[in-house]
């Protein structure tokens, strides 16, 4: 069989139950694609095929025993490199945790591990996962599938490259503005961030715990589905985690088809949209039409705040997060420092790159006392309007659709010196974040220079089988992910 | 001169009586080797993210129910953020502006005139009680520092007193009060010398008659008692003679060097730090329900000052013996219990008070196994009242066999029969011995009929001697009159 690491998980997991292929085969293939295309890419961190191999083995062993632990069962998924995983490196794309080896497994590593996926590399991203095209990392650029001249989106582009080059079959990546979704979009894969408190965070290095959420980077919907259902569910270590009833999202998929009230931001198709993105989001949006759904113009009037109140409270959240990396125990440790204040200011200085600093320093700024009520309280309060924007509109449609990010890949190095235009990358994704609501990036096309476009699918919180299944609806039809770059 | 008067209020750190840490399930004891009661949680590692200890709300609100507060229905968390090594996350987890105990008093006791007068009660207002994690201890060397973790993440409350202190008798007095609350309600071992109670002062002074509070000082870590009474005292000394020669107080953080007896100026205002508190996202707000509250009210035991005023008024016991009883709950349990079986307290609260207090602190563990544990029962001890009361045995007898009943928990009426202990009555018998005695001791005989009364006490001692204790003391002393005279 051949390009086995570019079938989606589903069919994999198909032909593996049937016997017709083996998880070491299947495993083999990842890895010799790995290896032809991985110094164009450069989307992994480490890697460690003999590692990988031992674990497919394992798992043909169980299958050939009966034993089969579901339809993860051997198949590859790499994560990002803030997901801890025992005895296995943490940099989280940053020099100060260089030499970090975790010594436990995320919640979400653990899930996966017990349903024999093979936990395969690690994922390269901005650093602490701040940035919107993985250039913010302190080891490599990576580079985006379909152009590599461009960057991959972020911040977890090294998930969604490593996807679309077919070096991982799925990825799992974590999104707090965007960092899921907009280089799932930029790359052309499938990226879903599920509402806040569904997947536990226990185990992924915080940036802003309040917007932080894991989801699964895939080339389908149905794989998104898949890989959701492993990860989603209640964890008594993290007490944000909600207990929600975990309903059975591949069966949702299967249900037939209805006819959705779907909402259309008037915010999100302005000033700033690519044309060739808007022109590839109405045409998905034309097909939702044809399928029969009611498609709706609604407002959410609140959106021009989300940039400002995003940019204060996840700084604010992450210079508290990210003080622990001190040199003191664990991290990066200066050689210069005099005494224990010098301590953190070198180790700190040296071990931090830019846009950490530049964030930080904003954090600790609106944190601080007589700025707080003017900064981080305000924020917080046009938060809740935001999210009530949000419940509003839900009260007159299903689900919203919008486009993912305003132009589609942009050229390495591009934004790099330009931190808002950065930002901006972001616009129509850090809302959700903000509403802790569920929403997922399906590809829907090509722009002129064949750059992936995405199609955001925001749904109600907790209600990501209803989202999946619009979801699908579309990409069952058009499976845009199942496309591959020329490498 | 004028005369100054000290405004003092108290910030008292108490960690709770918790066997694993605030937000995770480690292990805390005291006296571990460094960093063994440590997990991924307590040194912060990437990921690791916090869960409340139950146990640890519900001291912090039976604390607050011990001293009047009310309970918050919501209280949250807010991270403080302060670079520290003793710090894993270099943010502490604590409750900045919903704590969950507002309000409430503690009943201080002020010494007495004398060792056996009480001193006079008081109300010392708080402002607060919130619950914190601990931080971990630093040890530092001359070419360096090293950091223990075990501490760090213990529940900790923080009880904050009103500026409703006047002197350093008052703050000791306040210290003593919560920590007599807290043992006794089984809250906390407060033991400072294990760092379990730990004291922050703030101290200023004012002319008498003015209203106006004047400019204060921080005393930070007083890890006595004492501790807080010299610093409180140094400190009400240092402000007034500033304030005589025209000076001015600068409100600061102040080190008490405990060697030297003297405070110094650590840091001022203007250095303070911003501790940027916010809600910590990683965490929930707790609810806390009104049924709750009340069924850890119910597991609460009485007041030790209620009690106090209880048994000296409805038992007539003397102060001293109140107060000694009043120090531990089960103590007091033991007590009232012997009481209800024989209704004499003075005398039950005598070998309570003396002699079960002496057998406790001979065998040290056993006192840490709690009274309940122990072999000796309430009921042996009303027995025993009992059988002095009735004449069966002497009260000496009956201390003598109280060892005896504490270590085995056997009756006294058996120890008694066992060794025939039974005091004697017979009259001939007793008579007989007595006219033996005074043959065999012409010299107390002579000081005796020479006018001494005392020397009648060396016949005495012989007869009981001679009978092993069992003559009847007042029919000894009447034979032997009659004999003498």
């Amino acid at each position: 069989m051949s390009d086995l690491y570019y079938q989606s998980a589903a069919e994999l997991a198909r032909l593996l139950e049937k016997g017709e292929i083996s998880a070491r085969q299947l495993m083999q293939s990842v890895i010799d694609r790995t290896h032809s295309v991985e110094e164009k890419i450069h989307a992994f961190l480490r890697f460690d095929p003999d590692e990988a191999l031992v674990e497919a083995e394992k798992s043909d062993q169980r299958r050939a025993a009966g034993k089969s632990l579901g339809s993860l069962d051997g198949i590859p998924i790499g994560l990002k490199d803030l997901i801890c995983v025992s005895g296995q490196g943490l940099t989280c794309g940053s020099r100060i945790l260089e030499n970090y080896v975790s010594p436990y497994d995320a919640t979400c590593a653990a899930r996966l591990k017990e349903r024999g996926a093979i936990l395969w590399g690690r994922l390269n991203m901005d650093e602490f996962a701040m940035g919107s095209s993985t250039e913010n990392s302190a080891f490599q650029t990576t580079c985006n599938p379909w152009n590599t001249e461009c960057i991959p989106g972020g911040s977890s582009g090294g998930s969604t490259a490593a996807v679309a080059a077919g070096e991982t079959i799925a990825a799992l990546g974590s999104d707090t503005g965007g960092s899921i979704r907009q280089p799932a979009s930029l790359c052309g894969v499938v990226g879903l961030k599920p509402s806040y408190g569904l997947v536990s965070r226990y185990g992924l290095a915080a940036f802003a715990s309040s917007l932080d959420q894991i989801g699964p980077i895939t080339r389908t919907v149905e794989d998104s589905a898949l890989i959701l259902q492993a990860i989603a569910g209640h964890d008594a270590r993290d007490s944000t985690s909600f207990k929600a009833h975990i309903p059975d999202y591949q069966a949702a998929l299967k249900a037939p088809p209805r006819r959705w009230k779907l909402g259309l931001p008037r915010e999100y198709f302005a000033e700033g949209l690519d044309p060739e993105i808007r022109q590839a989001v109405e045409k998905a949006v034309d097909f939702y039409k044809n399928e029969g759904c009611e498609i709706v113009e609604i407002s959410l009037p609140h959106t021009e705040l989300a940039l400002p109140v995003y940019y204060i409270l996840a700084p604010a959240e992450a210079s508290s997060n990210l003080a622990r990396y001190d040199g003191v125990r664990y991290t990066h440790r200066s050689e210069r420092a005099e005494d224990h204040v010098d301590l953190y200011f070198k180790s700190r200085g040296e071990g931090f790159g830019q846009e950490v600093k530049r964030r930080i320093i904003l954090g600790a700024y609106v944190l601080s006392s007589g700025y707080y009520d003017a900064y981080y309280l305000r924020a917080q309060k046009i938060r809740t309007l935001i999210r009530n924007d949000f419940m509003d509109a839900f009260k007159k449609v299903d689900a919203l659709i919008t486009p993912v990010s305003p132009t589609a890949a942009f050229k390495i190095g591009e934004r790099l010196d330009d931190p808002l235009s950065m930002y901006l990358s972001d616009i129509y994704t850090l809302s959700i974040n903000l509403a802790g609501l569920p929403a997922i990036s399906v590809p829907c096309g090509f722009t002129s220079k064949k750059l992936p476009v995405g199609v955001q699918i925001i749904g109600q919180p907790f209600k990501e089988a209803e989202m999946l299944s619009i979801a699908n609806l579309y990409d069952s039809t058009h499976r845009f992910g199942m496309e591959h770059p020329e490498l | 001169m004028k005369d100054y008067e000290a405004v003092i209020g108290l910030e008292v750190h108490v960690q709770l009586k918790c066997d694993t840490k605030m937000f995770t399930r480690a292990a805390y004891r005291f006296g571990e080797p460094p960093n063994t009661l440590t997990n991924p949680v307590v040194m912060g590692l990437p990921g690791t993210l916090p869960v409340l200890n139950k146990r640890a709300i519900e001291l912090s609100i039976q604390t607050g129910l011990m001293f009047g507060c009310h309970i918050a229905e919501v209280c949250k968390w807010d991270r403080k953020n302060y670079f520290y090594p003793d710090q894993p996350k270099n943010y502490q987890i604590s409750q900045f502006d919903q704590p969950i105990c507002i309000g409430g008093v503690v009943e201080i006791e002020l010494p007495g005139p004398a060792r056996n007068v009480m001193g006079e009660h008081r109300e010392v207002k708080l402002t607060r009680i919130h619950l914190e994690e601990d931080v971990g201890k630093l040890t530092h060397y001359e070419n360096g520092s090293l950091v223990d973790f075990n501490r760090a993440g213990t529940p900790l409350i923080e009880i904050v007193s009103e500026p409703d202190l006047f002197s350093a008798e008052e703050a000791a007095a306040f210290l003593n009060a919560i920590r007599l609350n807290m043992i006794y309600a089984g809250l906390s071992d407060c033991d400072m010398e294990k760092g379990q109670m730990r004291c922050d002062a703030n101290v200023s002074v004012r002319p008498v008659g003015s209203e106006k509070l004047g400019i204060r000082t921080e005393m930070k870590n007083l890890n006595s008692i004492s501790g807080v009474r010299d610093s409180v005292n140094y400190e009400i000394r240092r402000q007034s003679k500033v304030l005589e020669k025209g000076g001015e107080i600068f409100q600061e953080t102040r080190r008490w060097n405990a060697e030297q007896g003297y405070t110094v100026a650590l840091r001022s205002k203007e250095e303070a730090h911003d501790y940027r508190y916010f809600p910590d996202p990683d965490l929930m707000p707790v609810r806390v329900s009104r049924e709750w509250v009340d069924c850890l009210h119910a597991k609460l035991p009485e007041r030790p000052f209620d009690r106090q005023r209880r048994y000296l008024k409805d038992f007539g016991l003397p102060f001293t013996m109140a107060s000694v009883l009043c120090q531990n709950s089960e103590l007091g349990n033991f007590f009232e219990e012997a009481v209800t079986k024989c209704n004499k307290p003075l005398e039950i609260g005598n070998l309570v008070a003396n002699d079960l207090l002496r057998e406790l602190s001979a065998g040290k563990d056993a006192e840490s196994q709690g009274l309940v544990l122990l072999p000796i029962k309430s009921g042996h001890v009303a027995e025993l009242v009992k059988l002095v009361e009735e004449g069966v045995i002497s009260r000496q007898i009956a201390q003598d066999i109280f060892p005896q009943m504490f270590q085995t928990g056997e009756s006294p009426s058996t120890i008694v029969e066992k060794k025939g202990l039974r005091q004697t009555t017979d009259m001939a018998e007793i008579e007989g011995v007595c006219a033996r005695i005074i043959a065999e001791n012409p010299k107390p005989v002579g000081e005796f009929r020479a006018g001494n009364e005392k020397a009648i006490n060396a016949l005495k001692g012989g007869v009981m001697k001679a009978t092993r204790g069992k003559a009847n003391p007042a029919m000894v002393d009447k034979l032997l009159r009659k004999l003498l005279a």
